[in-house]
């Protein structure tokens, strides 16, 4: 199973609605950079990524979310959280990595 | 398959002349098409517009950049023969296989066969081809 | 495992070399190894060593500098890039008949088949860009 990364607002690009549209069950979801307000509840993409919550994991990097001064209590339930560590984890668990740029 | 090769997609999500992506991808897999490995080639959003027919860009009132959009002819001789269009992102943008270049390779396994290269594909069989991959480089 | 890590943009303008270098520390302090950085795109801007950052910001390349010492890392700049937007070593300075070069010393000048290479050998290759 690949791990998606996505470093793009949802608001600025396709990158996110491309990589859930062509991402299989069980696999990852890795929100990065600008990516990271993806996760976030009450926005309009909050629905999708819930959606996307049912069959795939969806990770958020907290120093992203620090650095943009987004308060990790507000993260969609059932995402999880992790460190630059725990994304080196999460490349090595899955089978490879794809970028969506 | 043999134990050293291993599946290698370049995925292929901008389009041409507006940025470097696609011409510096075009030069990766040109580079890498002499490794010998599986390679494929996927263009899903605005990639798609990197394969459009009829690309124009010299001389006269042309944008004055080089048209690099015949190597893409030529990546059957290098042997890179998989190129998977996203169906959805061609008639999103009303388009439609016509409008693409004839890509087209000789398939040594079937008496050299001229065989098309560009494949269009829905959602679901993209999706598997790309989770197959062990390699995925991303422009 | 082994790591190999493509950035595809240059530094300051865009996170990727940030985010990049962010992931390789935190690899290496995992006891992984990096097999290879390969720059690409405007990446090849993060090996001049003549940047001069304001000095309450970090220096970016000085960083991968430090950090390639430190872990023996092979940090390649892919040369038809960098030849195009003006980044040379002194080799290629005096071989193109330029008169000044600036790559910084930790990095390498080599061609894309490093790449190729770099996704062969390696057991993962992250990609970041923009």
């Amino acid at each position: 199973m690949l791990l998606h990364t996505v470093n793009k607002s949802p608001f600025e690009k396709n990158a996110l609605e491309s990589c859930l549209n062509l991402s299989k069950a069980g696999s990852g979801v890795f929100l990065l950079e600008d990516g990271v307000y993806a996760a976030m509840k009450g926005t309009v993409w909050a629905d999708k990524v819930t959606t996307a919550l049912s069959d795939k994991k969806v990770y958020v990097l907290t120093p992203d979310l620090a650095a943009r001064g987004m308060n990790t209590d507000n993260v969609i339930d059932g995402i999880e959280m992790v460190d630059y560590a725990g994304f080196v984890d999460l490349v090595a668990e899955y089978s490879a990595t794809q970028a969506w740029l | 398959m043999e134990g050293d090769v291993k599946k290698f997609m370049y995925l292929n999500r901008k389009a041409p002349y507006g940025t470097v992506y696609a011409l510096e991808s075009l030069e990766v897999v040109l580079i890498g098409a002499a490794f010998d490995q599986d390679v494929s080639l996927a263009f899903v959003d605005d990639g798609v517009y990197q394969l459009a027919n009829n690309q124009t860009t010299t001389p006269n009132d042309g944008i004055g950049m080089k048209n690099f959009s015949p190597t893409y002819k030529a990546l059957g001789d290098y042997d890179v023969t998989k190129l998977y269009v996203d169906q959805e992102s061609l008639e999103a943008r009303g388009l439609s296989v016509d409008d693409l270049m004839p890509l087209t390779y000789e398939d040594e396994d079937d008496d050299w066969a001229e065989k098309p290269s560009i494949r269009v594909v829905s959602r679901e069989e993209l999706t598997n081809i790309m989770d197959e991959q062990d390699v995925v480089l991303s422009f | 495992m082994k790591f190999a890590v493509m950035i595809n943009e240059g530094p300051y303008q865009h996170q990727s070399s940030d985010s990049a270098y962010n992931f390789v520390k935190a690899a290496l302090d995992k006891g992984h190894e990096i097999f290879r950085i390969f720059f690409y795109h405007d990446g090849v801007n993060n090996a001049t060593r003549l940047t001069i950052p304001p000095q309450d910001d970090r220096n970016i390349v000085e960083r991968w500098s430090a950090l390639a010492k430190e872990h023996e890392l092979d940090l390649v700049v892919c040369v038809a890039a960098a030849q195009r937007r003006g980044l040379l070593d002194e080799n290629e300075a005096s071989r193109n008949g330029k008169d000044a070069n600036n790559i910084d010393e930790s990095f390498r000048i080599s061609g894309l088949g490093q790449l190729i290479e770099a996704g062969i050998q390696a057991d993962r290759l992250v990609v970041f860009g923009d």
